[in-house]
């Protein structure tokens, strides 16, 4: 087992177990902050299957922009901080089956139809190599994405907005 | 590295996701669940794309995409949050309906 693959398992451990404290923690912040381990360990995964570029655009956006997006949510909803305050509902041990039926699911369709399946990392996903992709042959879905991400914006100000005047 | 460990990290934190997507009551959280679950689909579309290996980059250039969805979708989500916040005074989603009729 080479150094990589060592990293990588260490890695799915802590993205694994932030994930379940960022779903099970008794307390908001705490559920938010986890968050952040598990968006980052998921950038360490990317850097290993040598996708350098995304995972930096990860730390920026999700570890950036998301968590802190999360945290303000929380802060101006007047959410209970203390300890015990982040409640769950009464349908918890179904979501808790469903969830596992999920991962077992697609588990076990990936086991079927990746086994013994390698990654070489023959082409790295570094900025020249994606950003050549992204402007000769993906051009139009990233013209598309910048009118979404511009409808986004406009809504959430309109949302934000309507309710102030009243 | 087989491509088995990534594909399997993906589809436990997928189901983790759906976990808090389900069980949470605060709805703030609940969109942290959403994020755990797309964060699972880019975990497999890199782990594809470093297989495949191909010139076009399909599963990373995808990755960007649902990365900025995600942004604007959380964007949008914590905005709705917001707005029920102010009309009924509570983000549970287990309570908020018996507010609005009420």
């Amino acid at each position: 087992m080479s150094l990589p693959e060592v990293v990588f398992l260490l890695l799915s451990a802590v993205v694994i177990a932030s994930a379940v404290l960022a779903v099970g923690s008794r307390q908001l912040v705490h559920a938010a902050l986890w968050l952040v381990v598990t968006l980052g360990g998921v950038a360490g995964c990317f850097v290993l299957m040598t996708a350098e570029l995304l995972a930096w655009v990860q730390v920026l956006v999700y570890v950036g922009a998301v968590v802190v997006l999360v945290v303000f949510a929380l802060m101006l909803t007047r959410s209970p901080t203390g300890a015990r305050s982040a409640e769950v509902t009464a349908n918890r041990p179904m979501a808790a089956v469903l969830g596992l039926a999920a991962s077992l699911g697609i588990g076990a369709t990936v086991i079927t139809g990746f086994r013994g399946v390698r990654i070489t990392g023959a082409r790295p996903g570094t900025a020249e190599s994606i950003g050549d992709a992204l402007f000769t042959h993906w051009v139009l879905g990233f013209e598309v994405l910048s009118v979404v991400l511009l409808a986004a914006l406009i809504a959430a100000i309109v949302l934000s907005r309507s309710g102030s005047e009243r | 590295m087989p491509l088995l460990y990534p594909l399997l990290l993906s589809a436990a934190l997928f189901g983790i996701g759906l976990y808090g997507v389900l069980a949470r009551r605060n709805a703030v959280l609940v969109l942290v669940g959403i994020e755990l679950m797309l964060n699972a689909v880019n975990l497999q579309l890199v782990a594809y794309d470093a297989w495949f290996a191909e010139t076009l980059h399909t599963g990373q250039v995808l990755t960007l995409f649902v990365i900025a969805l995600a942004a604007a979708e959380i964007g949008l989500g914590l905005a709705i949050v917001l707005a029920m916040f102010r009309a009924t005074g509570t983000i549970d989603v287990d309570t908020v309906e018996r507010e609005v009729e009420a």
